[in-house]
């Protein structure tokens, strides 16, 4: 029986989709059977971020409208073995689906699948309480700006206020040079603050906007600083020790991930 | 009068701490007006506790979360403000 977990946030453009498609695919890489459920619903982006735009043919709301079945509406990624993605509708609205329908999709295809992974909309309303519905692990992505650090901990509070217990933190887009000089909040800030347990920091990486022009998620590429942050989150998802890279140490995060890929350090 | 030596010396506060310590404060707010029975229970439990002492008016009592400046004034902290009519203290005892 597999498990269903949320990408959320709270505020938008802080993320989640491309968190949702780095994991989705490391975990696929990771020898898992994998489906990413965009619930974006008038705003799908999961498919051009994943590149599979292109072969859509039915949807979200197709599947719980009854117009198709869901084996149907599934795209297959031919790149990963494993990897399934079901599309948002793109000319409907986040009112087109209820929590009840998500849950018991979720249901269905937790049966069939190891993880199911949804990348849930911004804002507190409808779309995210579809996305949160059928899920029971939950991940809380922010960046280290006091809004969306605010926005998460609301989001934290309706999480346990429904019972999903123990969300995880994802920092993304942090910048080492703001963070030295005073101008970015820490990690630890931002923990201290929020109170709950990281799964992984990624840093502000431009890789990542070249994989999404390419849509081709950066954990697959073995130069990109984001894509080995998502790497390693991954292993962490499925339950392994990795530590968290220390952003406050002196030589700083590029230096030591460099050290770690073994390459020069300048 | 209390001289700012950090600002005399043009070492001011970093901006991250400036950002840390407004997301405490405004935090405190966000968390306890999200949750409508989190003043409520507050209030349940100082009527509970007062009147092992005194005799008070519990319909008039007042609770609130709000902001002030902190004893050397140089910041504002968030501060929980009670105003609580008494209507007898009760002899306990002496
Ligand atoms: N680590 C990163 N480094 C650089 N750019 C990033 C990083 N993470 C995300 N971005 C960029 O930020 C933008 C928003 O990302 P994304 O679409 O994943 O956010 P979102 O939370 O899903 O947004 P929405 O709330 O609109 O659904 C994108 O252009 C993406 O390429
Ligand atoms: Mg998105």
């Amino acid at each position: 029986m597999g498990e269903v977990l949320v990408v959320t946030s709270g505020k938008g453009g802080v993320g989640k989709t491309t968190t949702t498609a780095n994991i989705g695919t490391g975990l696929a890489l990771a020898g898992k059977k994998v489906v990413l459920i965009d619930t974006d619903i008038g705003l799908r982006n999961l498919d051009v971020v994943m590149g599979l735009e292109n072969r859509i043919v039915y949807d979200l709301v197709d599947v719980v409208e009854g117009s198709c079945r869901v084996k149907q509406a599934l795209i297959k990624d031919k790149r990963y073995e494993g990897l399934f993605l079901l599309p948002a509708a793109q000319t409907r609205d986040k009112t087109a689906v209820k929590p009840e329908q998500m849950l018991k999709l979720c249901e269905e295809l937790k049966d069939e699948f190891d993880l199911v992974l949804i990348d849930c909309p911004a804002g507190i309303e409808q779309g995210f309480k579809n996305a949160i519905a059928g899920a029971n692990r939950a991940i809380v992505v922010t960046t280290p700006e006091v809004s969306a650090v605010r926005d998460a901990d609301r989001i934290i509070g309706l999480l346990e206020a429904n019972d999903l217990r123990n969300p995880k933190l994802l920092i993304n887009r942090v910048r080492v040079d703001m963070v030295k000089r005073g101008d970015m909040m820490t990690i630890d800030d931002i923990i201290d603050i929020l109170a709950i347990d990281l799964i992984g920091v990624v840093p502000d990486d431009e890789k990542i906007v070249v994989s999404t022009n390419k849509g081709e998620p950066a954990v697959t590429d073995s130069k990109s600083i984001a894509g080995q942050a998502y790497r390693n989150i991954t292993k962490r998802i499925l339950g392994e020790d990795v530590p968290i890279l220390d952003l406050e140490a002196d030589e700083g995060f590029l230096v030591k991930i460099k050290k770690m890929f073994g390459m020069k350090t300048t | 009068m209390i001289l700012d030596l950090s600002k005399i010396f043009g070492k001011s506060k970093s901006s991250k701490d400036v950002a840390k310590e407004r997301l405490q404060l405004v935090l405190i707010h966000d968390r306890a007006n999200v949750s409508p029975q989190f003043l409520e229970m507050v209030k349940g439990e100082i009527i509970k506790v007062i009147s092992n002492y005194m005799e008070i008016d519990e319909s008039a009592l007042d609770i609130q979360l709000t902001r002030t400046k902190n004893e050397e004034g140089d910041r504002v902290v968030p501060a929980l403000i009670a105003n609580i009519p008494i209507r007898n203290v009760k002899n306990s005892g002496k």
